[in-house]
Formats: C-alpha cells, sequence, structure tokens
C-alpha cells in the first residue's frame, strides 16, 4: 500500500527581486497505487514545481506530502523520473545509462545485467547495450531513460513532458509503450503534459490545473487509457467522446490563457 | 663514398621528394576541391575533417623552405658552388678599391663627390663672412682667401694639371688591368694549378664541414682561374690608391696657404677671423690628398675596368645563376684570410648541418655537458622504492626503534627493517631508467601537470558546486594566475632551490590554475536535469560528483591539460635558462652563450617535437574519451 497523499500544498518562491510568487496553493489529491494520472494545464501553472516536490527535488513551504507511510523528503529510488529531454549520461553507454541506478546501489552484477537484458527488450532497444547514447534518436534515448528508471523498480514513476520533444509518429509509439509498461509493471505513473490528446489518452484520471496562484482546477475520470491496451490508441483518439472532452478541456485551458493575457494586459 | 657526397645525395633526393610530394598533394587538394563543389556549402564544419595531403603538403613546404633558405639545397646540388663564389668574391674584394672611385657602384664619380662637397663649404664660409660676427675691415682682409682656396679647388680640375709621372702611373695602372683580363679572357691558369686543386680537394675540409664554412684554396679550374687574377688585382689595387693628383705647384699653393691662414689666426683675437681660420684649414685638409682630378684623367682605367668587369661577369658564367637562385638573400664573402656564408645561409643552420649535430649529441658518450640528451641508466630498485614510499610509514608500525647494546652490535627488529625498505637501504637488483637533457624536462612537466591536476580537478569541481569554495579560493588563485610564471622564478627557485623542486613547484602552480579553472567551468556547465536524474536514481552526493559532474567536466578538464601542458613546457624552459644544470632549457642558455646556432636550433627542434608529441597524445586522448563532447 503506497499511496501519495497531497495535502494542502503550498508552494511560494521568492525571486531575486524579492517578489513573492506563489506557484501553487492548498493542493490536495490521493493518487492511489497503480493509478495512471495525467497533469495538464496553461503554461505556468505550477505542473512542473508538483512534480518536483513529489520527486523531492524541492520542498514545500506549505502542507504534507506522502508516499506510503512516508513522508517526501528529498529525492528517492522510490519515485523515479522520466524527464523532457532524457537527461542520459552521454559519456555512458545505453546499458551503462539503464543500470546506473543499481550500480550506485552496487548492486549483484549478473543479476543487473539480466536485468538490463530484460528492460531493454520491454522498452525494444535489445542489441543496443553498448552503443553511445549520443547516437541515438530523441525517440530511443526516451525509452533508455524509461528503461533506466523503471529498472529501479520504483512505486511511482513521475514524467516531466516526457515525449515532448518527439516527432508525432514516434509519440504514438512510445504513448502505446507507456500504456504497454502501466499495464505489464501495475506502477502508479503520473504523467505531465502539454498535449490534451496525450493526456486523455495516458490519463486514468486527468487533473486540469489553473494558474495564478496554481492550483486543481477540474479532476476527469477518464476510460481511454484501459482502452487504449486492446484498441489502436488512433481508433480511440477518433471517438466521439475522446473528441468531446479534447474540445472542453481545449476551452477550458482557453479560457484559462485569456484570463492570463487580460490581467496581463489591464 | 664520402660521407659528404652521401648527405648532398640525401638532402638533394629529400628535396626533389619534397617538391614533388607538395605539387601533387596540392594537385590532389584542388581535384577534391573540384568534385565537393556540389555537395558542400561554405561553413560546414565537416569540410575541414581528414585532408592528410595538406598535413603531407604543410610538412613539405616548412622542410622546404628550410633546405632552401639555409643553402642546403645549393649545397647538395652545387657542392662546388661556395668555394667558386669564394674565389669571385677574393677578385670583387680585390678590384673593389678602385671600382668604388668610379661611378660603377655608385651614382656620382668620386672627384665629382668631393668637388661638390668642397665647393659647398667654400659657400658656407662665404655666407658666414657676411654676417654681422665680422667687421667691414675683417671682411676685406678675409675675402682673398677665399679666392686663392677657390683657384686651388678649381686649378685640380683643370685639364693639364696633372703631371707627367701621374699620367704614366695611370696608363700602367690601366695596361696591368687589361693584362689580368686578357688572362680571364684567355682562362689561362698560372703553371702548377691542377696540382693545387687537387691539393686543395684532400686538405681542405667540405662546406660547412669545420667552423671555417668556405673551403678557400679553390678547389676546380674555373675556381683557381678568379683564384690567380685575386692577388695581382690586389697588387693593382694598391698602386692604383697610390696615384694622387699633387703636382708641385699644388702641394706649393696648399701649404703657402695653410701656412699664412695659421699665421692669421695666431695674430688675431676676433673669435670671427679664427672661426675663419679653422673652417678654411679644415678644407684644405681634406682636399690635399689630391684625390681629384680633371675629367676623363682616369677614362683608360675606368675603360680597363669596365671591360675587366664585363668579361669577370662573363666567366663566372652559371654561378651568378646559382649565387642568385640556390642562394636567397646573401651570398659568399671574402675577408682578409676566409670566405664565409652572408644572409639566411648564416643564421639559419642547414637542416643537415642541424641533424648531425643532433646525432652527435644523441650519443649517450658525447652529449652535453656530460649528460646525455635522452639515454637510461642501471639504477637500484631500492632507490625508486626509497623515493616513493613515505618513511613516516615505519613510524606508524607498533613498537621502538633498535638501540645499540654494551656489545656494541645492533639487533634488527621489523621496524627497522620497515625503515630500511622505506629509505631504499636494502640490496636490490639494478634496473633501467631513463636519463638525460629530454627525459629531465620531461618528467618535471609531467611531474607538475600531474600535481596540478591532482589537486586542482577536486579544488575546481569544489569551486563549481560550493558558493563558500568558489568566494573563498578565488582571490587567492586569481591573484596568483594573472602573474607571468617567470616573474614568479626568481622567488620559487630562491625559496625551493634550484633543483627540480623548485621547477616542479613552479609549474604546479602553472597547471594547478588553469585546472582549477577548466575544472570549475565544467562542473558549472552541468545540467540540473542531470543531476536530477542521478538523485532520483539513488546516487549518493560523492556518487554523483563522481558518476556526473566529474564525466561532465571531462571536456573541459582535458581541454585544461592540453593548454597546461604547453604553458608548463614554455615557463619550463625558461625556468631552466634561469638556474640549474640539466634541461633541454638549459642546453639551449648554454648554446646560446657560446652563440652555437645549431645547437640551439637543435633545442628549438626537440622543443617542437616533444610539443607536438604531447598535443598528438592529448588529441589522441581526447578522441579516445570523449567523442560525446558536443552531442550531448
Amino acid at each position: 500500500m503506497s499511496d501519495l497523499i497531497a495535502d494542502a500544498i503550498d508552494m511560494t518562491f521568492t525571486t531575486p527581486n524579492g517578489d513573492v510568487v506563489r506557484a501553487l496553493k492548498n493542493v490536495s489529491f490521493t493518487l492511489k497505487e497503480g493509478e495512471l494520472l495525467s497533469v495538464l494545464g496553461p503554461s505556468g501553472c505550477g505542473k512542473t514545481t508538483l512534480l518536483n516536490l513529489i520527486a523531492g527535488f524541492l520542498r514545500p513551504t506549505g502542507g504534507l506530502l506522502t508516499l506510503g507511510d512516508q513522508e517526501i523528503d528529498g529525492p528517492g529510488v522510490e519515485r523515479g523520473m522520466v524527464f523532457q529531454q532524457g537527461a542520459l549520461f552521454e559519456w555512458l553507454t545505453v546499458s551503462e545509462n539503464v543500470d546506473f541506478g543499481l550500480r550506485m546501489k552496487n548492486a549483484n552484477k549478473k543479476e543487473t545485467a539480466r536485468k538490463v537484458e530484460e528492460w531493454l527488450e520491454i522498452v525494444g532497444l535489445q542489441g543496443f547495450g553498448d552503443t553511445p547514447t549520443y547516437q541515438l534518436s530523441g525517440g530511443m534515448q526516451q525509452r533508455v531513460a524509461l528503461a533506466r528508471c523503471l529498472i529501479n523498480d520504483p512505486d511511482l514513476i513521475l514524467m516531466d513532458e516526457p515525449l515532448g520533444a518527439l516527432d508525432a509518429l514516434t509519440r504514438e509509439k512510445m504513448q502505446s509503450l507507456v500504456l504497454k509498461i502501466w499495464k505489464e509493471t501495475g506502477k502508479t505513473i503520473m504523467i505531465i503534459t502539454h498535449s490534451v490528446e496525450e493526456a486523455l489518452l495516458l490519463g486514468e484520471r486527468l487533473f486540469v490545473m489553473a494558474p495564478r496562484p496554481g492550483r486543481l482546477h477540474k479532476e476527469y475520470s477518464l476510460p481511454f487509457a484501459e482502452l487504449g491496451l486492446e484498441q489502436d490508441p488512433r481508433d480511440i483518439k477518433n471517438n466521439s467522446e475522446f473528441a468531446q472532452t479534447r474540445e472542453e478541456i481545449l476551452s477550458m485551458i482557453w479560457n484559462m490563457e485569456e484570463e492570463i493575457m487580460g490581467t496581463a494586459s489591464s | 663514398m664520402s660521407a659528404v657526397g652521401l648527405r648532398g645525395l640525401v638532402i638533394g633526393a629529400l628535396f626533389i621528394g619534397l617538391f614533388l610530394a607538395l605539387i601533387s598533394c596540392w594537385i590532389y587538394g584542388r581535384r577534391l576541391i573540384k568534385n565537393e563543389k556540389t555537395d558542400a556549402v561554405f561553413g560546414n564544419p565537416v569540410k575541414a575533417l581528414g585532408g592528410w595531403h595538406w598535413i603531407v603538403s604543410g610538412v613539405a613546404t616548412i622542410l622546404l623552405v628550410w633546405l632552401y633558405f639555409s643553402w642546403d639545397a645549393a649545397r647538395a646540388f652545387f657542392p662546388q658552388a661556395a668555394n667558386e663564389l669564394c674565389q669571385v668574391a677574393k677578385v670583387n674584394t680585390a678590384v673593389h678599391p678602385m671600382r668604388s672611385s668610379f661611378p660603377f657602384d655608385t651614382r656620382l664619380p668620386k672627384g665629382t663627390i668631393i668637388l661638390a662637397r668642397e665647393n659647398g663649404q667654400l659657400a658656407r664660409i662665404t655666407a658666414d663672412l657676411g654676417s654681422a660676427d665680422y667687421s667691414d675691415q675683417e671682411r676685406a682682409e678675409l675675402q682673398p682667401y677665399l679666392d686663392r682656396a677657390q683657384t686651388i679647388l678649381t686649378s685640380m680640375a683643370a685639364e693639364g694639371s696633372v703631371d707627367n709621372e701621374t699620367l704614366q702611373a695611370i696608363t700602367g695602372v690601366s695596361q696591368r688591368i687589361d693584362d689580368l683580363t686578357a688572362i680571364l679572357e684567355a682562362g689561362e691558369l698560372p703553371e702548377g694549378a691542377d696540382a693545387a686543386i687537387i691539393q686543395a680537394r684532400d686538405d681542405q675540409p667540405g662546406w660547412g664541414d669545420s667552423s671555417q664554412e668556405v673551403p678557400v684554396d679553390p678547389t676546380s679550374r674555373r675556381g683557381a682561374l678568379f683564384d690567380s687574377v685575386a692577388a695581382p688585382m690586389a697588387e693593382i689595387s694598391r698602386d692604383f690608391s697610390k696615384i694622387r693628383n699633387t703636382n708641385a705647384k699644388f702641394v706649393e699653393d696648399v701649404a703657402a696657404l695653410d701656412a699664412e691662414l695659421k699665421a692669421l689666426s695666431d695674430g688675431s683675437e676676433s673669435a670671427g677671423v679664427i672661426a675663419f681660420a679653422r673652417d678654411m684649414n679644415k678644407l684644405l685638409k681634406r682636399v690635399d690628398n689630391g684625390a681629384v682630378f680633371p675629367p676623363g684623367a682616369l677614362d683608360p682605367i675606368e675603360a680597363s675596368l669596365a671591360s675587366f668587369h664585363t668579361v669577370q661577369q662573363d666567366k663566372q658564367g652559371s654561378l651568378k645563376l646559382i649565387d642568385a637562385i640556390a642562394m636567397p638573400s646573401g651570398t659568399i664573402l671574402a675577408g682578409n684570410t676566409a670566405c664565409s656564408e652572408q644572409g639566411s645561409g648564416r643564421w639559419l643552420p642547414k637542416p643537415s648541418d642541424t641533424f648531425a649535430t643532433l646525432v652527435r649529441l644523441s650519443d649517450p658518450e658525447v652529449g652535453y655537458k656530460g649528460f646525455p640528451l635522452l639515454w637510461y641508466k642501471q639504477k637500484p630498485l631500492a632507490e625508486m622504492v626509497g623515493f616513493l614510499v613515505p618513511d613516516f610509514i615505519a613510524d606508524l608500525i607498533p613498537g621502538e626503534y633498535p638501540r645499540h647494546g654494551a656489545n656494541g652490535l645492533v639487533e634488527q627488529n621489523f621496524k627497522a627493517k620497515v625503515l630500511a625498505i622505506a629509505t631504499g637501504n636494502f640490496n636490490s637488483p639494478n634496473v633501467p631508467v631513463p636519463t638525460g637533457h629530454v627525459w629531465d624536462s620531461v618528467l618535471r612537466v609531467l611531474a607538475g601537470l600531474f600535481l596540478g591536476i591532482l589537486l586542482g580537478v577536486p579544488l575546481g569541481l569544489f569551486m563549481g558546486l560550493s558558493r563558500f569554495a568558489k568566494g573563498f579560493f578565488d582571490p587567492m588563485i586569481e591573484l596568483y594566475r594573472p602573474v607571468p610564471p617567470l616573474a614568479w622564478a626568481p622567488l620559487i627557485l630562491t625559496i625551493f632551490g634550484i633543483q627540480d623542486d623548485g621547477k616542479i613547484f613552479l609549474l604546479f602552480m602553472v597547471a594547478f590554475a588553469i585546472m582549477v579553472i577548466s575544472a570549475r567551468t565544467g562542473a558549472t556547465g552541468t545540467q540540473l536535469s542531470k543531476i536530477h536524474a542521478a538523485h532520483s536514481l539513488g546516487a549518493s552526493r560523492w556518487q554523483i560528483v563522481r558518476s556526473v559532474i566529474l564525466p561532465n567536466s571531462l571536456p573541459e578538464i582535458l581541454t585544461g591539460i592540453r593548454i597546461s601542458i604547453g604553458v608548463c613546457w614554455g615557463t619550463l624552459v625558461a625556468a631552466e635558462m634561469l638556474a640549474g644544470t640539466t634541461g633541454i632549457g638549459f642546453v639551449e642558455n648554454v648554446a646560446r652563450k657560446q652563440s652555437d646556432y645549431e645547437i640551439i636550433w637543435v633545442t628549438i627542434i626537440l622543443l617542437g617535437l616533444l610539443g607536438l608529441l604531447f598535443d598528438l597524445i592529448m588529441r589522441f586522448v581526447i578522441h579516445k574519451t570523449i567523442p560525446w563532447r558536443g552531442k550531448g
């Protein structure tokens, strides 16, 4: 039982000029084990701040974050993170990147090698173990990042716009891969994205966040992730319910953006 | 075949080979460019990759320029040329005093120059006389002297002023020159010349084989011909210099005027009159040697010299061309007893000589100042163990060091045995270790560099990660770093001694600052997302420094090492020049004091090659360790 519980999280930054920015205000939610959550919102709504708080890179100025029984206080292996640009270590090969976490723990070498093989196969990179990562394409780099995170067997996987830098075709393939991994491992996954379609497809639950101050605006429970496990994601995207929800959320975000523009110009 | 002949053959073949390589590489390069024109745009860095043929042509160009301007190519292709040009130079030196009286190499004849100058002087003195320094009475009194001086000047140039004796001397000199011209034209060698040539070939060292650069005695028939003319010509020159246009009346007039002026000066108290007398006196002294002749009086000699010159030039034949083309920026000059190279052939040592000097010095038995350039020697292993193992290790062993007993014997215990090993005080086999000037220099650079990296990189990384370290250490490093290492040298060498310690510390200071700055730049440039990723993967602080920040800083660190090596070399050579008894800089300093250009050149080439070697090693290391640079 390792649910993620956010209890009235507040986050304020002080800029070097002395201005106080409220990045998050009173954010509360519970993410049950094995859930797939996507978070959507206009720029500056605090999505990435929320993720960094959960990852432990930042500490909240108010409220409490717990994973299982443990208060989140700094980064940890139980919360794996996948970054937008992969953040791979380019001086290492693919398998050295993947087993980085295990090497840091001084894990058994044979066991590690076996696990690396296994995960490379799951993400579709068998045979690329000795390739230097700088020779890989963007999609392949993200597969390495996924494997590197998953090999540590984290309770919670955090993804910060993981597919943002990929082309449309690669992106669809990767979306299927994320769904497949979610299904096969039963991990709790939290994905931050800019793309409404991606959020709808990769979210059992979907948070739409609003800016200034960053807060949860609306929550959806969605069937598309489950469907996506059996069907071609492209068929789901043509589904009328999918299109309807997409339009609803798009106009919601559109209005938020308009509002920001309005307050900014007044 | 003699060693000199072999050298000529090798250098000649090398020169031609290099020339052909240069041409063919250029043609290849041009063709490559033509083919690539369609698929590469300007500014594409890929176009700078590869290009071994340009490396070949670059090296060939350097060597060709060196071979050419040091006249090594000339010596290889025309080994006789220097000796023959030496004979020509002897003739030129002999004939020069005569030629300088006529407008051959100058624009005006000597007599014209003298008259123009002295007429000018007279005009000036006349003008002075008009000034307020003189009273009217004085002017009237002095004017006649001026008129008489003018008359004397005019009389020298007057037709018929030359007496018969002098006229005969002029004709005689002209005739003797014509005789020599005839000998030269006919190519008549004096008796026994052929035997002398063979003798000279056997007796004299070749061109550049001894401290006497160019052999003096002629070793060819052409040279012997010029040589045979040179001595009589020198004699004629001496006789010519005795010919003066001093007839009895001229001498009398000058002496009379001189005496009157002296009396005038002695009997007067007027400053103006005294100055006038002095100026006039000087003027007369300049003309009384009779160097001015009537126009046309010396024409026979001028004509003889002109025809001699024509024949002489003609007889040089191909030599003139060799001198102009194969011996650029200079020629062979003849002194009183020896001939020498003048120009780039003198100060630019020839590659073959330089190589020969290098080979000579490379012989460990010869070396330089009793120390080989680079060799090995047998050293007991114990000495190295004693150097590497710190002595305090023995102190850490429990127990006491032994003391001698009442019987005068010392009982060794374990602690004492460890001390013996730590101090290198035990029997061991000899092992060969490198030694020599080059090795000493390399070792100093490597030691300074190693210490600089060892201490500089961690501090640099620390400074890149910690506000405290950055603020605390920055002022110290930034205060000592901008000071040129050579400004530190006298102080450091005084404190640490002129042996290796001082030099290594100086190099350490240089390398340390560079390494700190590069490691710090590298650490500062680490992407935050990579550090976040490492944190999420469970890495500890130390593991993050070791596995993320250090490898991420490698490009900057390696660039820093590459720069450090270069700066360390420069500093080391200068430090070795200041003090010490071994090292390449020491060799160069001694050679400099002795003006031994060849050894200076050898040290420069050694330094260049070692620098190139180090840089190639670093390039290889960079290529192997950070192929990912710029691709992350």
